[in-house]
């Protein structure tokens, strides 16, 4: 007769019947959706807006070569003078102005083009302009030595290596990128996960307290019953969460394919684009992206995912837990959340900053065995491809820090459950374990 | 007289602060048994060991004679000081919950709380949400739920705090009619006057220790002083008065007539209240005559101040 089950039942329906998560679970893939079509629609925003730059060319070489593209306009401004030049961009709110001076020789130039504006410009604009400017430059000094631009532009090659492991799988630069975007998603996924639920287990048992209902239940089950009820509890209810937006995403992006289309590539090419070279390297692209995803350890990622996901969430809400029943109320939560969000957040960032660097590197291996930070590195760390040993050693190192925590947390909590009105300190936590 | 629990030199520390020391109770089978004390005395820590939510640092307790085991849960029902319960879940439901918690089947568990939802009047409460019902309705939930498992002992800690008059008396009587049907139980309460008549047995805890137990009417006779409350009419009170002091000990009493009475204590150092009777019949017209018993209150004052 366990009645564990009946705990879990129950914590799992109260969580699914809340009327927050019914809206969540729903609401939140609408706001992801609006989110992201608001970003791309604010991106084209930017783009649309051409920044108009007058320029002043002394020495009359690089004029022609600017002309304008999709972003930038150029107005030649030469007949006037610097001075004037300048009040006529202040007075037309021009974006800037460049201005070239007349130099004894083109070493000197190099260092004597000044551009004005009101912001500092944005980098690809500067390289924009830096590059028409060098061009004309370099094809002079060719010209000046007697070679043949032409000749030089056709015998100039272009390299693409192609990344393969020892085991004969192919990669390439993609792939990398790739690996990022998953390793980054899933980390950030699992960090909010273990933020979202481990605060439902905590109110959960901060509302037990404040009902005072707690004692009459632990009259009948063992704290620790009740600890980890709730948890697994609540992580089935994250867990069906998660599988409805996984379904709703599928259904969304099919329910996308049959609105716009299935042939997307009139769409998606803009008339910029098409006009490079990358005309007939889209589709291809789009295959290798394809090709690259299904040549990631994707088993391997997903079960990864799915241990570390459960393993990170019970390390965690175990302490939540235990937080919870330290306090009365959510606001003397606040005090004990630091030890959370702290690993969490560095496990974010070395996710961001050492992994992708690195993936391999000691700062990235010691991080993927620390349990507190394992399941996001290692998650981080495993599209790159991990030795198998050390995705064992890190799950087991998190697995004993479960048992440990939740040990340690059930101590905490079984006192804590019965202190009502008094707000504790570190200290007195610490002392409780010794109860 | 055979006992259904037994709390053998019970001992309990929490860090520095001793909650018992060395605290002993038996309570007899079928009984009422009082756990009286101030507030702070240890009384919830003794009923949260009983309980298993807390273990003892050294003793024993004995229910029916064996060792407390986790399935002993199912044979106590308790009704803690503080108590509630999920405001958002409905009431049957809950109900069906904590029944099942306890080790009821789920078709026992809402067999029987079909009866009492029935007793109590309050079968269409089921489907509510507790924060739609008020205290009282909540306290009644609250009840059943404790008792519904037919424990052989029910504890009630301050039973009847924030009960209304009425409900008190309902649950008074159930928890009567339940003794009757074979059940002891224990009330812990530092309001001693509002459990005193119910109790036949009583144990007083102060600061950590047990100071007195035993049977409720035992410990009166053991305290009473042999004092005697009397109202007397007679033509000059003073000198009635001086006349009865000088033989007795005897002290002004207060209490409420409706005309002017000669109102006295009298101590009885040797003799029988029938010469005293016969003394004070001489002297005055006797209106009021009786023995003052001690209350649960005053010998617990006394028995604190004598061990201080």
């Amino acid at each position: 007769m366990s009645k564990l089950p009946l705990i879990i039942k129950r914590e799992f329906l109260s969580r699914v019947r809340n009327r927050t998560f019914i809206v969540m679970t729903f609401l939140s893939p609408l706001i992801v959706v609006v989110m992201i079509t608001l970003i791309a629609w604010l991106a084209t925003l930017n783009e649309d807006a051409v920044k108009k730059i007058a320029i002043v060319d002394e020495t009359g070489m690089f004029v022609q070569d600017f002309e304008d593209t999709e972003g930038v306009a150029y107005a030649d401004y030469t007949a006037m003078t610097l001075p004037v030049a300048k009040e006529a961009v202040v007075a037309e709110e021009l974006y800037a102005l460049l201005y070239i001076p007349k130099t004894a020789s083109t070493t000197e130039l190099t260092t004597a083009v000044r551009l004005f504006a009101e912001e500092s410009p944005s980098y690809g604009v500067l390289r924009q302009l830096e590059d028409r400017m060098n061009e004309r430059l370099t094809a002079q000094n060719y010209q000046a030595i007697g070679l043949d631009a032409t000749q030089i532009k056709a015998a100039q090659q272009e390299i693409a290596i192609r990344i393969e492991d020892f085991a004969g799988e192919q990669t390439s630069k993609m792939a990398n990128y790739i690996k990022m975007g998953f390793g980054a998603l899933a980390g950030y996924l699992l960090m909010m996960f273990i933020v979202i639920y481990g605060n439902m287990v905590m109110r959960s048992v901060i509302e037990e307290k404040t009902n005072r209902i707690i004692e009459i239940i632990i009259s009948s089950v063992k704290p620790m019953q009740l600890m980890l009820g709730k948890i697994v509890g609540t992580s089935f209810a994250g867990i069906l969460q998660f599988l409805i937006w996984v379904l709703l995403g599928t259904v969304l992006l099919i329910v996308g394919t049959l609105v716009f289309g299935t042939t997307p590539e009139p769409t998606v090419i803009d008339p910029a684009m098409a006009m490079s070279e990358a005309t007939p390297n889209i589709k291809n692209e789009i295959i290798a992206f394809i090709a690259e995803v299904n040549k990631l350890p994707l088993g391997t990622l997903v079960t990864a995912f799915f241990i570390y996901f459960v393993g990170g969430y019970f390390l965690y809400s175990s302490i939540y837990a235990a937080i919870g029943a330290a306090v009365d109320n959510e606001t003397d939560s606040q005090q004990f959340m630091l030890p959370i969000l702290f690993p969490l957040i560095l496990g974010v960032y070395i996710g961001f900053f050492v992994v992708i660097e690195n993936p391999h590197g000691t700062v990235a291996t010691l991080f993927s065995m620390l349990p507190l930070t394992s399941p996001i590195v290692m998650l981080m760390r495993i599209p790159f491809g991990v030795p198998i040993w050390q995705v064992v050693v890190s799950i087991l190192i998190l697995i004993g820090s479960i048992i440990f925590m939740v040990w340690l947390a059930s101590k905490i909590y079984r006192i804590g459950i019965l202190m009502y009105g008094k707000k504790p300190t570190y200290k007195e936590l610490f002392k409780w374990l010794k109860y | 007289m055979a006992h259904l629990l037994e709390v053998q030199q019970v001992s309990k520390q929490f860090g520095a602060f001793v909650a018992l020391n060395d605290v002993s109770i038996a309570v007899p089978k079928g009984s009422i048994y009082g756990l009286l004390g101030p507030n702070g005395a240890g009384k919830t820590t003794l009923l949260r060991i009983i309980n298993q939510i807390t273990l003892p640092d050294t003793g024993s307790v004995l229910l029916d004679g064996a060792a407390l085991q986790p399935h002993h849960i199912q044979d106590i029902g308790y009704l803690p000081e503080e108590r509630g319960l999920y405001k958002s879940m409905k009431v049957g439901e809950q109900a069906l919950y904590l029944a099942q918690l306890k080790g009821l089947s789920k078709k026992e568990a809402k067999e029987r709380l079909r009866y009492w939802f029935e007793k109590f009047e309050v079968s269409h409460w089921w489907d509510k949400k507790i924060h739609e019902l008020s205290k009282g309705m909540a306290q009644k939930v609250q009840f059943i739920v404790t008792v519904l498992h037919r424990p052989k002992l029910l504890i009630f800690d301050e039973p009847f705090s924030g009960f209304d008059p009425i409900n008190a008396n309902i649950i008074k009587d159930e928890i009567l009619q339940l003794r009757e049907e074979g059940a002891t139980v224990i009330f812990s309460t530092h309001r001693m006057e509002s459990v005193e008549e119910l109790c036949d047995h009583i144990a007083l805890m102060d600061r950590s220790n047990k100071m007195l137990e035993g049977e409720v009417t035992a410990i009166k006779k053991e305290h009473k002083t042999n004092r005697y409350e009397v109202g007397l009419v007679a033509e000059n009170h003073d000198a009635v008065y001086r006349t009865i002091s000088s033989r007795f000990e005897c002290e002004p009493a207060d209490f409420k007539t409706i005309d002017t009475q000669l109102k006295i204590k009298i101590s009885l150092d040797t003799g029988t209240p029938n010469d005293l009777i016969g003394f004070l019949s001489q002297h005055a017209q006797i209106t009021r005559f009786h023995e003052i018993i001690p209350s649960v209150n005053e010998i617990f004052i006394k028995t604190i101040t004598a061990h201080e």
